[in-house]
């Protein structure tokens, strides 16, 4: 199943044939789905159908979950990330993740963007700062926090706690941005700045969100995958999806019959 | 009696909100009675330690009452000998404990030297050991070997101060000999290895709580940037539990400067005011229990020990006084208030 036809970018992520095992359970099943560069592909389903486990795949995150076994492979942009040459760390500084309960670290919001290139060796305090300011103005924070960049990142509001997470994810220069329901925990006008900032974070990065807000899934994406108890049953353009979609139980799904 | 819709909806109404009424009010009785006994708790411990400090420093009040007349023809010590060398006209003044000689001598500082050495000893011996294991076990170790290592080190928290001592003096002592070539077996050194070892797994314990108490989400989102194990424990998973890693570590001082039965049997208990840690000391609570036992009700070693007491009572206050104010500080600094 390819993406819109008329769709020129290239193939950034592609999983084939992946199956997850936590234990004796199988939470993915033969998952074969690609992900377009500068584009936003949204997965959605309803709750336990795997999305999750698919898109912690993508950085190996689940690495971490003992009893996790996996099949199948994952390439970005054409290399299998399984590989025993690939580092994990490279990895996961490729591939940004933004998790759905925002989580900033209890430090001041300067040291919670500038984490990621510290470990990854950039130690300029110029460069630092540089990185800093262009990531929260990229996050639609800067305006916001740029005179209290010594203040406990725990001190913000949660929208924009969750942009500050956006913009530690972007500090790293990662080429694949993960979103898992960044907005669920968060009110209308917050969720529409988030909704917003994917639109712009798309000209550079190819981002998967994941979300249960089908208008959001509408709203943002260019591909929409709908997953079922671990199986990928449709994916599409997202104009398609919502309108005419191929599946009975899609339809189902988005009109919302179900789940 | 009305069957009308309305009517009956009165009736449920005025059920509910009397059934809903009674409820509240036993809820509010009962958390009325749930608060009066906390409070009574809280107070009575309160009270139980001001009583403690009030008799200990009852006892030692007349030493302060200097310059006025003694009752019952009863000799004073004086703040100048307690605080001031003893002087000696053929020898260099030193500063002298010896409260059961001729002309006893009660100067004070051999004792809180020997304190704080040991104490010193202890602290610097069990808290990186302690905080460190911690670490290892909470982040590093696969999870069988924490499966082992933490109730072994919990199992140490066990073991009678007696026990220990007794390992420190037949033991450890033989081995520091064995290992540094001291002339006595009996040391500061010793004494606060021996000390370590029951303050190893006060430290352990609540910095190991302190490090699980790190939510999950802090250590995921480290990962996904790219960090290691290695990097995530050192820059986020410590500093995000340094208030409490410091709590186990007050806690760890103050039971090392209240310790007594192991200081007593394993520091060699002679008085000295000396830097090196290899001499033999004798410290605030083990001088209290070597003496009270023997001295006469009401005299001035009497007195003095009270006053030991006293200066006990005062340390373990600061230290965890000062450790509750650097444990809030860091609090505040994490926790967004800045
Ligand atoms: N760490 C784990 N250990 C064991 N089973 C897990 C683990 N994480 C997820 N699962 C199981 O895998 C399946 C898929 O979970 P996943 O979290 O990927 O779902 P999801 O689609 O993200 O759901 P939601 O919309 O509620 O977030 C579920 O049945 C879940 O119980
Ligand atoms: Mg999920």
């Amino acid at each position: 199943m390819e993406g819109g036809s008329n769709d020129a970018t290239s193939v950034k992520v592609s999983a084939r044939d992946l199956d997850v095992f936590y234990g004796s359970t199988q939470a993915l099943h033969g998952i074969s789905l690609d992900a377009r560069a500068n584009r936003v592909t949204a997965l959605i389903g309803p709750s336990g159908c795997g999305k999750s486990t698919f898109l912690r795949s993508i950085n190996r995150m689940n690495d971490l979950i003992p009893g996790m076994r996996r099949q199948g492979r994952i390439l970005l942009d054409g290399a299998d990330i399984h590989d025993p040459g690939v580092d994990v760390v490279d990895l996961r500084r490729r591939v940004g993740m933004v998790f759905q309960r925002s989580n900033p670290f209890p430090k001041s919001i300067y040291e919670n963007v500038s984490y990621g290139p510290r470990i990854h060796g950039v130690s300029d305090r110029g460069t630092l700062d540089e990185i800093v300011r262009t990531t929260l103005e990229q996050a639609a924070l800067w305006d916001e926090v740029k005179d209290r960049l010594g203040a406990s990142a725990l001190s913000l509001s949660g929208g924009q706690q969750q942009r500050l997470c956006i913009a530690r994810a972007l500090a790293v220069e990662p080429e694949v941005l993960l979103m898992d329901e960044p907005a669920s925990a968060l009110d209308p006008l917050a969720t529409a700045r988030i909704e917003e900032l994917i639109h712009e974070l798309k000209e550079r990065y190819t981002i998967l969100i994941v979300t249960h807000n089908m208008q959001q899934a509408a709203r943002v994406s260019d591909t929409t995958a709908y997953f079922y108890l671990g199986r990928l049953v449709e994916v599409g353009p997202t104009a398609q999806i919502f309108t005419n979609p191929a599946k009975q139980e899609t339809e189902d799904y988005i009109t919302g019959r179900f789940g | 009696m009305s069957s009308s819709p309305a009517g009956r909806r009165t009736a449920t109404t005025a059920v509910a909100s009397a059934a809903s009424e009674s409820r509240r009010r036993a809820a509010r009785r009962a958390e009325r009675l749930f608060g009066a006994v906390v409070r009574t708790a809280a107070f009575a411990a309160i009270l139980a330690i001001v009583l403690i400090f009030v008799f200990v420093g009852r006892e030692a009040l007349p030493l302060l009452r200097q310059g006025q007349a003694p009752g019952h023809g009863e000799e004073i010590v004086s703040w100048a000998s307690l605080a001031g060398p003893t002087t000696y006209p053929d020898r260099p003044p030193r500063y002298v404990w010896q409260p059961v000689s001729a002309v006893p001598k009660y100067n004070l500082l051999p004792l809180v030297v020997g304190t704080l050495k040991t104490t010193l000893v202890a602290i610097l011996f069990a808290g990186p050991l302690a905080v460190l294991a911690a670490i290892l076990t909470s982040e590093f170790a696969p999870r069988w070997v924490s499966q082992v290592v933490k109730p072994t080190i919990e199992l140490l928290a066990g073991i009678p101060s007696v026990v220990l001592g007794f390992f420190a003096l037949m033991v450890l002592a033989t081995w520091l000999q064995g290992l540094l070539g001291v002339r006595y077996r009996l040391n500061a050194l010793t004494a606060g290895i021996g000390l370590g070892l029951a303050v190893i797994p006060i430290i352990y314990t609540v910095a190991e709580d302190a490090l699980a108490a790190v939510p999950r989400s802090y250590r995921e989102a480290s990962y996904a940037l790219g960090a290691s194990r290695w990097e995530t424990a050192v820059r986020i998973v410590v500093p995000a539990a340094l208030p409490g890693i410091f709590a186990g570590v007050a806690l760890g001082f103050g039971r090392a400067v209240g310790e007594t039965m192991i200081v007593l049997m394993a520091s060699g208990n002679a008085a000295l005011a000396t830097w090196p840690l290899t001499d033999s000391v004798r410290t605030l609570s083990a001088t209290i229990a070597a003496e009270l036992g023997e001295v006469v009700f009401g005299g001035p070693h009497y007195r003095v020990l009270f006053l030991l007491g006293v200066l006990l009572f005062v340390f373990t206050f600061a230290v965890n006084l000062a450790g509750e104010l650097t444990v809030r500080r860091l609090r505040e600094r994490l926790g967004g208030r800045a």
